[in-house]
């Protein structure tokens, strides 16, 4: 780890990758975007594991790029900077450009309206607080298995409406989606084996969509699916993304943040304590956790055009990276990013949803259900012991956080 | 200097003096009129400043300009009406001064 940092300060600017996994499972990406951001803030990587690539690090050119869905396309190469494997693709609208984006984004994008979310709030707080009171006391046990997945599964089985005693299979399927098949815990181990797994969930969601799609309409993403006319007649593949979308996407950013914000605040005891004394801040801890965790490490895009961009000459076909993790940590932007502090006047301007089109659909009922963890766990049980750095995914792209040993003190 | 009302979904009025030129949206976020969030700081890319111009100001206002960046991302808010702007989009003029504007339920 000293060797890596060290490193990001003495190789040669162009040699810097920032997509290696590596960095993430390591926790060890800070010093290479610092380093960017202040000497490369439109970075190229020549050389890497996914072919040559632009890094954008600077929170102002990462919204140039997310506001101009003309010039820097998601349809063009998708939204990774791993390609997607030839022969394998899975099409979804987060992988669109309007106007077909438009049309399926716009099927299921009610299920988050305010009045619905109004809804949602009691079924999720009653859930909270029944898998909180479940939880030992002085006894170790793993935070992300017992709070962040059991939470977010029961989550993601309403929005389904999906067979509630098999809804670890929706966890399970959303592990499969975002890990990278070299990870040696991976789910799966070739991207065949990964396809024909998010295949097996097709059909499983097949046999429901099916059956509501002779029911009348009703408020779960299947119904919506099934009786949107951008969505109805969809073909397997595409059928099989836009569910891994709306899985990953309710699943598995939600869960981190659960995670990653007990940590943080057990890292900075003292915004704890400010918490524990101001229960109100608990509005604006809920961004910040957001911000600082950044669920989504990067999104990727492909120019169409011959373009500018921060005084670097971008060509037609070229792949642009937005480092969402470091236009987060941009002190041009956002003030002494580094440091967690969870009364910042300004919590909610961060990069961690995306901007423009693509903006996080579920945005605001993710904010909701870290709102109601919180809200329900500081009265409950105040003080949590964090007993070892999380264990995180071998990922450049999902900011995963895959255990995390934890222990309630006995009153 | 011209005012703006900013009214929330549950009535509460704001009346605020907003200088020419500011934006509508930095009107309210100078002065903690709550409802308006807007996250990306006026950069027009997350509608989260969705209001509704009263219909009699309309006229003034202008709708979104079709095919703009606006009115892209207000296809995408809920519940988006005849009257929604941005009120980012929206900037101070002289004849704007009495303008009324309501904010959803909520800003998504």
């Amino acid at each position: 780890m000293n060797t890596q940092l060290h490193d990001a300060d003495s190789i040669p600017l162009e040699a810097i990758d920032v997509s290696d996994p590596q960095l993430y499972q390591d926790d060890t990406w800070y010093p290479y975007f610092e380093r960017l951001r202040r000497e490369a803030p439109v970075h190229w990587c020549r050389e890497s594991r996914y072919g040559p690539y632009w890094s954008l690090s600077k929170y102002k050119d990462i919204m140039q790029v997310e506001v101009n869905h003309q010039i820097y396309s998601s349809e063009l190469g998708g939204i990774a900077v791993e390609d997607q494997p030839v022969g394998l693709e899975r099409e979804s609208f987060i992988r669109m450009d309007p106007p077909k984006h438009d049309e399926q984004r716009k099927v299921v994008s009610p299920i988050v309206a305010p009045a619905n979310l109004a809804e949602m709030e009691a079924t999720i707080r009653e859930r909270t607080i029944r898998v909180l009171d479940g939880l030992p006391r002085n006894e170790t046990f793993d935070w992300v298995e017992r709070v962040s997945i059991e939470l977010t599964t029961m989550m993601l089985a309403t929005l389904f409406d999906f067979p509630w005693e098999e809804r670890r299979k929706l966890t399970y399927w959303s592990d499969v989606a975002i890990c990278n098949v070299r990870d040696p815990v991976a789910p799966v181990h070739s991207e065949q084996e990964k396809f024909d797994e998010v295949k097996k969930m097709a059909e499983r969601m097949a046999e429901l969509y099916n059956e509501r799609a002779k029911q009348p309409p009703k408020f779960d993403l299947l119904s919506m699916l099934a009786h949107g006319r951008a969505t109805q007649d969809m073909p397997l593949r595409e059928f099989m993304g836009n569910l891994t979308l709306l899985i990953v996407g309710g699943n598995d950013t939600t869960r981190n943040s659960m995670t990653g914000g007990l940590y943080a605040l057990s890292q900075h005891p003292r915004e704890y304590q400010k918490l524990r004394d101001d229960p109100a801040l608990i509005e604006k801890l809920v961004p910040e956790i957001i911000r600082y965790v950044t669920p989504v490490i990067h999104m990727r895009r492909t120019a169409t055009q011959d373009a500018e961009l921060g005084g670097r000459q971008i060509r037609a076909g070229d792949k642009v990276v937005m480092w969402y993790v470091s236009g987060n940590r941009d002190p041009d932007a956002i003030e002494d990013p580094d440091n967690f502090i969870i009364d910042r006047p300004r919590p909610r301007q961060h990069l961690s949803f995306g901007f423009g089109i693509h903006r996080c659909v579920g945005n605001r009922l993710a904010e909701l259900q870290l709102r109601i963890l919180w809200e329900e766990l500081l009265p409950r049980h105040p003080v949590i012991e964090v007993l070892a750095p999380p264990r995180r995914t071998y990922s450049n792209f999902i900011h995963g956080m895959r255990s995390m040993p934890v222990r309630i003190p006995m009153h | 200097m011209p005012k703006v009302t900013y009214i929330e979904y549950n009535d509460t009025a704001h009346v605020v003096e907003v200088p020419i030129g500011l934006s509508v949206m930095r009107g309210a976020v100078n002065n903690n009129v709550p409802g308006i969030d807007a996250d990306c700081g006026g950069e027009c890319a997350c509608a989260t400043c969705h209001v509704y111009v009263d219909p009699a100001w309309l006229d003034k206002t202008g709708p979104p300009v079709p095919g703009s960046q606006e009115a892209s991302m207000l296809s995408f808010a809920a519940e988006a009406k005849f009257n929604s702007r941005l009120s980012c989009q929206i900037a101070m003029r002289e004849e704007l001064g009495g303008l009324i504007v309501r904010m959803p339920q909520g800003q998504h």
